[in-house]
């Protein structure tokens, strides 16, 4: 192991120290007892208890859940069809213009998605609730991961498609069969990156939700107004949890494919 | 004819499995096949040897249906090919890059193609224990792609496409991934199992080595066309063209003018002041015309003096010698600047060599063993 010189050690304190102190601090806090959220008072977990018992909380949690799961399924299947036919679809009319325009919704501002994804509801006349949620998530994390999946796909050997062909498959059989296992990891990925988005989104989902159904950011940011709670810094430290434990999980099952493939590479080389 | 050699292309009774009818292939601009037509037979091992982008590969797409010609058609049977897909084709490929699926293990690669056509549980465990047999994988059946060996994999790639009995099986470059050592020994395993299961073969390669061991039958393509289709050794003691002397082997190449001296047999004026080379020709020169004379480096005798019954003999000094083990070819210098290679096969100590550079040599070689090219 190399030492780190003296400045180095001392960027890479200051970079983590940014990312991470005001979660700490959060963390912390979630364990006072006292109900001030800055005067420590000693530790305690009843504010985890309260926020089991705070129904409001927990609706806004499952409305946040259901949003995320639905929003991030449509997306995948949406993006990586968008993906597939941009990368494998040969050069068709306009395809230079649809590639450039999967990208925009990336750069767009929130906030403008948001209105005008109001407007459309509106303009159409859908009642907002779950389902504007549902379709405005969907529309801003389908090129997320459409831009996952065709990064995949730009280095997928196309001959395992053709093979698939001349043995006899139809071109739904060859993707079914022979791609769609190949970049699951991608698809995957993608769902993951869908599904946090959709988690966390307060601005597009201020614009589309309605009275009928409030997500989990949306109430927290409401809380927020009426004064930080240490209930909220509870509900927050859950959130990170969850997050954390998936992050680890996905990466060290991904290592742990990586490090077997490997392996398992070096004992063929051996055997030849 | 002798009736058991393999030759159906001397019969004309012969129906061809392939017809490539005046075939013309064009990417926008580019022309990659250009009016081409040929026959293959069954049972044939067919080569299709040229340098990349000469659309050897453009022919190989189109018989696996993944290409359509733009003129003309590609008859497999007698039936015109060119509106089936490739899933509906009794033409099955083995890619260069092999294509394996790599989450598949090697039981369900070979298996992959029998269970599109819903083939009865029983008759495919056979046919794929079957496979695994003729190609040497059966303690490899369990595993996946990744985990076996790169000639092991050839092999998987191989049973893989042979395992639906195709009527005709296109093999793009298969060899180009493995060593040399490796390559020699899969292109016996290749002969051998083409001639255990009588399917029709046609391989794609660069390499002409390759080409000539496998094949029955040679094709020489240049830019989309074919230059010479005919047996191996025709193509090598026999070539029609410049272009497929020196594409196929090591050739010397001597310009001149004709002088017709009857019965197939020509003086060939080469130099001044030089008697000229006497060579045959199958195809007839007018008196005059300027030809080349190709001559295979292992016909060139060379020795210290002149032989004396020699009909060509040329003298000139050693320039260069290439020691190969085996052999060594000595590059001569002639009077005139010409460089000739001459090869010798060592058959005593390197240290017995009779002759060094600088060394003046005479090289001979026979009426018969020159051919004469007009372009």
């Amino acid at each position: 192991m190399n030492r780190l010189s003296w400045f180095n050690t001392v960027s890479l304190t200051l970079g983590f120290a940014f990312l991470y102190i005001p979660m700490i601090i959060l963390i912390i806090f979630s364990f006072n007892e006292s109900k001030l959220v800055t005067v420590w008072a000693g530790f305690s977990t009843k504010w985890y208890g309260e926020l089991v018992q705070n129904e409001a909380f927990l609706d806004a949690a499952w409305v946040t859940v259901r949003v995320a799961v639905f929003s991030s399924t449509l997306a995948t299947v949406l993006g990586t069809a968008a993906a597939y036919v941009l990368v494998r679809g040969g050069r068709f009319f306009g395809r230079t213009l649809f590639s450039g325009m999967i990208y925009a919704p990336l750069v767009m501002p929130e906030v403008i998605t948001g209105l005008s994804l109001l407007l459309l509801f509106i303009g159409i006349g859908l009642d907002r609730g779950i389902l504007t949620i549902v379709l405005a998530h969907t529309t801003f994390s389908m090129c997320f991961v459409s831009v996952v999946v065709s990064s995949r796909l730009v280095t997928f050997d196309q001959s395992l498609e053709e093979a698939a062909l001349d043995l006899g498959c139809s071109s739904a059989q060859a993707f079914r069969l022979v791609t769609l296992p190949i970049i699951a990891p991608a698809v995957i990925s993608g769902w993951l990156l869908a599904f946090t988005l959709s988690l966390d989104d307060l601005v597009i989902a201020s614009f589309t939700s309605g009275p009928s159904a409030t997500t989990l950011p949306i109430k927290i940011f409401s809380a927020v107004r009426l004064g930080v709670s240490p209930e909220i810094n509870a509900l927050s430290t859950i959130m990170i949890a969850v997050v954390t434990v998936g992050v680890v999980t996905a990466s060290l099952v991904t290592k742990r494919a990586m490090m077997r493939q490997r392996q398992d590479e070096m004992a063929a080389e051996r055997a030849e | 004819m002798n009736s058991d050699v393999f030759a159906p292309w001397e019969d004309p009774q012969a129906k061809p499995l392939i017809q490539f009818q005046n075939v013309t292939k064009r990417f926008g601009s580019f022309t990659a096949i250009d009016n081409l037509s040929l026959d293959i037979f069954e049972r044939e091992f067919f080569a299709l040897l040229g340098p990349s982008g000469c659309g050897k590969t453009t022919m190989m797409r189109m018989l696996a249906g993944f290409e359509t010609p733009t003129e003309g058609h590609i008859l497999l049977g007698g039936q015109d090919i060119d509106p089936i897909p490739p899933n509906k084709r009794a033409v099955n490929m083995m890619f260069q890059s092999y294509a394996l699926f790599p989450h598949l293990s090697i039981w369900d690669n070979i298996a992959f193609g029998l269970r599109r056509d819903n083939m009865p549980k029983h008759d495919l465990q056979e046919r794929v224990e079957e496979m695994l047999r003729l190609t040497r994988l059966e303690q490899f059946a369990r595993r996946k792609p990744h985990q076996i060996s790169g000639g092991q994999r050839q092999r998987v790639a191989l049973a893989r496409s042979l395992a639906k009995a195709p009527k005709l099986l296109l093999l793009d470059e298969p060899l180009g991934a493995l060593d040399k050592k490796l390559r020699q020994d899969t292109q016996f395993e290749l002969m051998d199992i083409q001639e255990k299961t009588g399917t029709t073969f046609v391989i794609v390669t660069h390499d002409q080595e390759e080409a000539m061991t496998v094949a029955s039958r040679v094709a020489v393509m240049d830019q989309g066309q074919l230059k010479q289709v005919a047996t191996p050794d025709r193509i090598y003691e026999n070539p029609n063209s410049v272009y497929v002397a020196d594409f196929i082997g090591d050739v010397n190449i001597i310009e001149g003018r004709a002088t017709s001296g009857g019965d197939k047999t020509y003086q060939v004026d080469w130099a001044e002041g030089q008697t000229p080379l006497t060579a045959t020709s199958a195809t007839a020169l007018s008196n005059g015309q300027s030809c080349h004379l190709a001559i295979r480096p292992e016909k060139v005798t060379i020795s210290a003096e002149r032989p004396e019954d020699a009909v060509n003999a040329i003298q000139g000094k050693v320039h260069d010698i290439a020691y190969l083990g085996n052999l060594s070819t000595y590059y001569v210098e002639l009077a005139n600047g010409t460089v000739i290679k001459a090869q010798s096969a060592n058959t005593r100590r390197i240290s017995r060599r009779s002759f060094t550079w600088e060394d003046p040599v005479w090289l001979s070689w026979t009426a018969t063993a020159a051919v004469l090219l007009a372009n």
